[in-house]
């Protein structure tokens, strides 16, 4: 069985949410909301709401296309907004910029929705990050998989999700030391394809203990 | 003494059963840092209220991480309780002027508390406009202070929220149940939301005969659908608005109606609001409206278990706790678009949002045409519960909290 060099050590990560001085009652106002608001809260409406809202399997992508649904009554701009993937940034910036070109199209082209109070208003927040070792490592595949069985949520999420800011690549915390650790580059795969828009955080952990399962048995 | 003492123990594998093991490890591993350092929590009162049924609950849990927690009540006489009822109802948006004899009342008392509470703990956390002022007693070593608002403050009376302001400001961070609560302060505010127990009386698992008995003490046929909305006869839970829903409903569909609330007797307006809606109902058979006592948590899981779908049609709401209680049911519910609500509702994935008496009967008979759907609601419910508004989720909160301000200093 492989050994890894460097170990993968598991985190946990908590979440504060911290409520911005800025909200939104149209898309127009959302549209500025989006050019101003920090990267924090960007984050926060977009990789973070996918964690606590991974039991929502179906139509729920993101805060901001909720509101668009919900409280806009905007079916179009929401399923614009709901289409962006947040695993295909490597930045918050490149992830902005998208936000706002979708809501600015969607505005330029509507200008009378652009304008049209929603029922409720949309809240911009921050979140703010704790992170701390479980106190857990893997050299092997072995123990990787004991590890990703214990793991709670949010300590799941923030290596199989948000890792993709802090690697600056398309891939997450699993897959990277799966294929740099072990060499499994086909398992790393695998395991990156998982669709974390279908899947709840439970469903996606099941996934990766089968793959790791299904190599197990092959080495 | 004004330290309240926690009897009961709740061991965390009771959680872990429920929840996974994974998210009570987290817990300790949020713990750990935070071990030998002294907490402290302040309020206004032992018993009765939300506030208090948490923190009955919160401690023992903290307990149970090796954490070194403690909660204290401030005291004060009719005179104080009178002004901060007032203070309460105005920060609501009720109109009011103050007199300045209140501020002054206010003030003395929060003086006498800061003279007999220990005030020295590494973590400070604040409870409601009552206590507010006792930050002038903060050392100069500085500990960390926070303040925990549970009310809406989106439409305060200016003169009463000027003044709270200067006490407020003086604080670490602040917390709010939602983001429309907050206001513009010179701290960070964060979002903390209020949560229910799930070994609690009120949401634990019953046994399917507790409910049937419940239903038949009631009078209350279990074979045909259930509609339910529990909450106080008072008027901004508009039960009134609730028959009149159910009345478009009852056209469709042969339902019945629950109104479930404390007892009325010891509370003028809510008699007169009970009164109200006894005239509404008219005597009709399938609306059951029932004047249960102030605490009858049992009766309440009960009626929620054996509902059809759960109402909250509240004209305006703090945070409305009973919604998370009957989606941690897996109960489908339909519930009004105000205040805290529309966080446990994210309309057409756990739940439905209504705007209107129209509104929530169009949506009750939506669900009842689509059982399917009113099932996966529940589901999601559930789910959503489990994640954001369960007590294990708001102590990871508060160790998140501490974590953070400790950091920053």
């Amino acid at each position: 069985m492989n050994t890894a060099e460097t170990p993968f050590e598991f985190f946990t990560v908590a979440y504060l949410t911290r409520i911005g001085n800025q909200s939104a009652g149209t898309p127009a106002e959302l549209l500025k909301g989006l050019q101003q608001s920090s990267d924090a809260s960007i984050f926060h409406h977009t990789f973070q709401t996918l964690s606590s809202h991974h039991f929502l399997t179906e139509g729920f992508s993101n805060d901001f296309a909720q509101w668009a649904h919900a409280d806009a009554n905007r079916e179009d701009l929401a399923e614009q907004l709901a289409a962006l993937d947040v695993r295909d940034y490597l930045s918050i910036a490149a992830l902005r910029t998208d936000l706002c070109r979708v809501v600015q199209e969607y505005c330029a082209a509507n200008p009378a929705f652009a304008e049209q109070t929603a029922l409720e208003r949309f809240y911009f927040c921050e979140s703010s990050e704790v992170t701390l070792p479980v106190g857990l490592a893997a050299r092997t595949l072995e123990e990787f998989r004991t590890g990703i069985e214990h793991l709670s949520h949010a300590s799941f999420y923030f290596h199989f999700i948000s890792s993709r800011l802090r690697l600056q690549l398309q891939t997450n915390d699993f897959s990277h030391w799966l294929a740099d650790g072990l060499g499994l580059g086909t398992l790393a795969d695998s395991v990156n394809h998982i669709d974390i828009y279908t899947n709840t955080l439970d469903s996606a952990r099941a996934k990766v203990l089968r793959l790791i399962d299904r190599e197990r048995r092959r080495g | 003494m004004s330290e309240v003492a926690i009897a009961s123990r709740i061991p965390l594998d009771d959680y872990a059963a429920l929840l996974g093991a994974g998210e009570i490890d987290e817990l300790r591993v949020l713990a750990k840092p935070l071990k030998g350092r002294s907490m402290q929590m302040i309020n206004s009162t032992a018993v009765g209220g939300g506030v208090a049924e948490i923190l009955i609950r919160l401690l023992p849990l903290a307990e149970e991480l090796g954490l070194n927690m403690r909660w204290d009540v401030m005291t004060g006489g009719d005179d104080f309780y009178g002004v901060t009822k007032s203070f309460h109802n105005a920060l609501h948006g009720a109109p009011y002027h103050a007199d300045p004899k209140d501020f002054e009342i206010f003030l003395a008392c929060n003086q006498q508390n800061l003279a007999r509470l220990p005030l020295d703990a590494e973590f400070m956390i604040i409870h409601d406009p009552q206590p507010a002022a006792l930050i002038e007693g903060r050392k100069k070593n500085g500990n960390h202070w926070a303040w925990r608002c549970h009310i809406d403050l989106s439409h305060p009376n200016r003169q009463v929220w000027d003044f709270l302001e200067k006490y407020v400001a003086r604080y670490d961070a602040s917390m709010f149940s939602s983001p429309e609560f907050a206001r513009e302060l010179p701290i960070p505010q964060y979002l903390f939301y209020p949560a229910i127990d799930p070994l609690s009386e009120k949401n634990r698992d019953l046994e399917p005969e507790l409910v049937t008995q419940t239903l038949a003490r009631y009078q209350i046929d279990p074979l045909r659908p259930i509609l339910t909305q529990i909450s106080r006869f008072d008027r901004l839970k508009d039960p009134v608005g609730v028959i009149r829903a159910y009345r478009i409903v009852k056209r469709y569909f042969d339902c019945q109606l629950v109104l479930a609330g404390g007892s009325a007797s010891d509370d003028p307006e809510g008699a007169e609001v009970l009164k109200e809606v006894q005239q509404e109902a008219n005597g009709e058979a399938d609306i059951h409206i029932l004047e249960l006592p102030a605490w009858a948590p049992l009766e309440v899981n009960a009626l929620q278990r054996a509902s059809t779908i759960v109402i909250q049609k509240s004209l305006r709401e703090g945070f409305g706790l009973t919604v998370s209680e009957a989606l941690w049911k897996k109960k489908p519910v339909v519930a009004s678009a105000v205040g805290g609500i529309p966080v446990q509702i994210i309309h057409k994935h756990t739940g439905l949002l209504a705007h209107s008496v129209e509104g929530t009967a169009y949506q009750i008979r939506f669900l009842l045409s689509h059982p399917e759907i009113a099932t996966k609601l529940g589901e999601n419910g559930h789910e959503h519960v489990k994640e954001n508004f369960l007590i294990t989720q708001k102590l990871k909160r508060y160790l998140t909290l501490y974590l953070a301000m400790a950091h920053t200093k």
